[in-house]
């Protein structure tokens, strides 16, 4: 899947009046309304905002796993909801890592194998997937739990071969769902510089969920979504919350 | 992907295990069953593939196999003799006594009076003395089942005196016969004796046998005994299917095992379709990551099927490798004697297990296709 070349400060992802409707029996309701917004590429970008405040349907759209009912999304230039099924799960394979809130690792393989995960779907011979992954988790500092399955791990370790996973394959986007929610302060922040370190590049952008006041401050951008709108854009916090 | 895939199911002991058994015990039922079920049901025919050397068999019109059959007059001995195309004919007696051993035991058995002159009707192998023994007086042959029946391990029935039916008769060989259906005790003797030992009806005939002359199709003959004598006559093939038809037909045998197999498919479906959505459901995260991640649904379908092939494959062959160790286990036991596995009956089991697979398969993967990838951030 071909994508436009992005610099740092471009958009790597654009939404176009983005609206979503969930249906709760007879009613209809939208959870968001008309989102315009641009992610730039280099920077760490942060979603914040309550439950229900429709944040993790945003991020969904963004990511091209949920269809929006409305409105445009183009992820390093390309419009991913005109893509057919399976070009858009192309798309998410070469182009977006996940981390998500429950690391949802494989517990039946090891952390390198978990890791190998995106580079095995690629079609990539699982030994040389496997090298490729026990690189990444050195780079995350745990190169030495590569042959651990996931119940012989920490949180904070199975964090990072989450993040190795989300990483492995270089992706250009990052998505991350309340990545520090089980950990202590000083691991959230350790967590957060080494994401900062190994996934935020000039042609690369990492969005991260979350409602973690203390890595506020590490934060590039913060958008803050209430009621299914866009109510703060900045770089800080705005004093009300 | 596929690795994957059987990793994630391995690693799952409790929940591969019991695929694992819910495939080998379905399996073992379904074989185990049918393979009795058919080799019990060719028991009909064992009558007349004791007698190889007999091309046609011919009997009163009302006769129906080797065990339900009307005697006739001697006279249709001479009737079938003069037929064109008939090369020989013989007489064969088949009937039921009663026997008191030495013991004191009765016993039911079968009394076959075999040709006087040829011993055609006597089973071809002897495990124990020769077909000439019937020459000497009061002689019978007893069959290997008998003598499992009548017998300890070890004793040897030749010189055993017997009270056939209220006359002596005395044990000097040991035929290697295929059972009946009953698995009853059989005595061959010569039709002349048989005719002592069985209490007398005007007609005491049961068949004759008959060898087509050479170079004379056996149709051609069967027709023209029928038409030249007014008897039935059957080519042997046609009359050991009459013999399995006849217990199909008239006994609860393949409801019964059919009821059996029916429950074999349906605790597998159970078990492995249970299991199996309970293993998708524990797992619906790490595929519904997967679909996130970028993995298709076409590989998350192999997936499944790599997984339901792994634990159809391994369960299938515990499955048949029990029937087989059973089989083996029992062979021994006269009911079981020269039981064997048709090729058919694993084919049968193959085709039930790869059913069972694909819809409880089907089921689970339905879940895992319908899970939105987006449901991993929920």
């Amino acid at each position: 899947m071909s994508t436009a070349t992005i610099t740092a400060g471009a958009a790597a992802i654009s939404t176009r009046g983005v609206t979503r409707d969930f249906q709760a029996g007879q009613q209809t309701i939208t959870v968001l309304h008309g989102i315009d917004l641009d992610i730039r590429a280099g920077e760490m970008t942060y979603l914040v905002g309550e439950s229900g405040s429709g944040k993790t349907t945003l991020i969904s759209i963004m990511c091209g796993i949920l269809w929006p009912t409305q409105g445009e999304v183009k992820v390093f230039g390309t419009d991913i909801y005109k893509l057919g099924d399976t070009e858009l799960v192309d798309f998410r394979l070469q182009n977006i890592g996940f981390i998500f809130q429950q690391y949802n690792l494989i517990p039946s393989i090891d952390a390198a194998s978990n890791a190998a995960v995106p580079l095995i779907a690629r079609g990539m011979n699982r030994a040389e997937a496997r090298e490729k992954a026990v690189v990444m988790l050195g780079k995350l500092n745990i190169a030495d739990q590569a042959d651990k399955l996931p119940s012989q791990l920490s949180g904070g370790q199975q964090q990072r071969v989450a993040i190795a996973r989300a990483l492995v394959h270089e992706p250009r986007l990052v998505v991350c769902d309340e990545p520090t929610a089980a950990l202590d302060a000083s691991s959230g922040r350790r967590v957060m510089d080494l994401l900062r370190n190994v996934a935020v590049a000039a042609d690369r952008s990492v969005i991260i969920v979350t409602h973690d006041n203390r890595i506020f401050d590490l934060a590039d951008r913060i958008l803050v979504l209430e009621d299914g709108r866009i109510t703060h854009d900045g770089k800080t916090m705005p004093e009300d919350h | 992907m596929l690795w994957i895939a059987i990793r994630m199911l391995t690693g799952d002991r409790t929940k591969f295990y019991g695929l694992v058994f819910g495939i080998a015990f379905s399996t073992l039922l379904i074989t185990q069953q049918l393979t009795i079920f058919v080799n019990l049901i060719e028991r009909g025919s064992s009558g007349v593939y004791n007698v190889p050397t007999a091309d046609i068999w011919v009997m009163d019109k009302v006769s129906r196999t080797t065990e339900v059959n009307y005697p006739m007059p001697s006279t249709a001995l001479d009737q079938v003799r003069s037929v064109p195309g008939v090369a020989w004919a013989v007489p064969h007696l088949r009937a039921g006594a009663s026997v008191r051993t030495e013991t004191g035991d009765l016993e039911g058995v079968s009394v076959i009076g075999v040709d006087d002159a040829t011993f055609i009707g006597l089973p071809q192998r002897m495990i124990e003395g020769n077909a000439n023994v019937l020459t000497m007086p009061d002689t019978v042959i007893i069959d290997d089942v008998g003598v499992t029946n009548m017998f300890e391990p070890g004793e040897d029935p030749v010189g055993t005196r017997l009270e056939l039916n209220d006359q002596r008769a005395v044990i000097r060989g040991v035929a290697d016969a295929i059972p009946d259906f009953g698995s009853q005790v059989t005595l061959y003797t010569r039709y002349s004796q048989a005719l002592n030992y069985v209490p007398g009806t005007r007609n005491r005939m049961s068949f004759v046998l008959v060898g087509a002359s050479e170079g004379v199709p056996v149709q051609e003959v069967v027709k023209a005994i029928e038409e030249n004598t007014g008897l039935r006559a059957r080519t042997r093939d046609q009359f050991a299917r009459d013999g399995v038809d006849f217990i199909i037909n008239n006994s609860g045998i393949p409801l019964n095992f059919g009821i059996t197999v029916a429950l074999g498919f349906v605790v597998g479906v159970a078990i492995v379709g249970l299991t199996f959505s309970l293993f998708i459901r524990d797992n619906i995260r790490q595929f519904g990551a997967l679909k996130a991640i970028g993995v298709t649904n076409r590989k998350i379908t192999r997936m499944v099927a790599a997984q339901a092939a792994l634990v159809g494959f391994i369960g299938y062959g515990l499955g048949i490798l029990g029937t087989v160790g059973f089989i083996w286990a029992f062979s021994a036991e006269p009911t079981f004697k020269g039981f064997y596995i048709p090729w058919q009956v694993p084919l049968l089991s193959l085709l039930a297990v790869v059913i069972m697979l694909v819809l409880t398969g089907w089921l689970s993967l339905r879940s895992v296709l319908n899970t939105e990838p987006a449901a991993v951030f929920r």
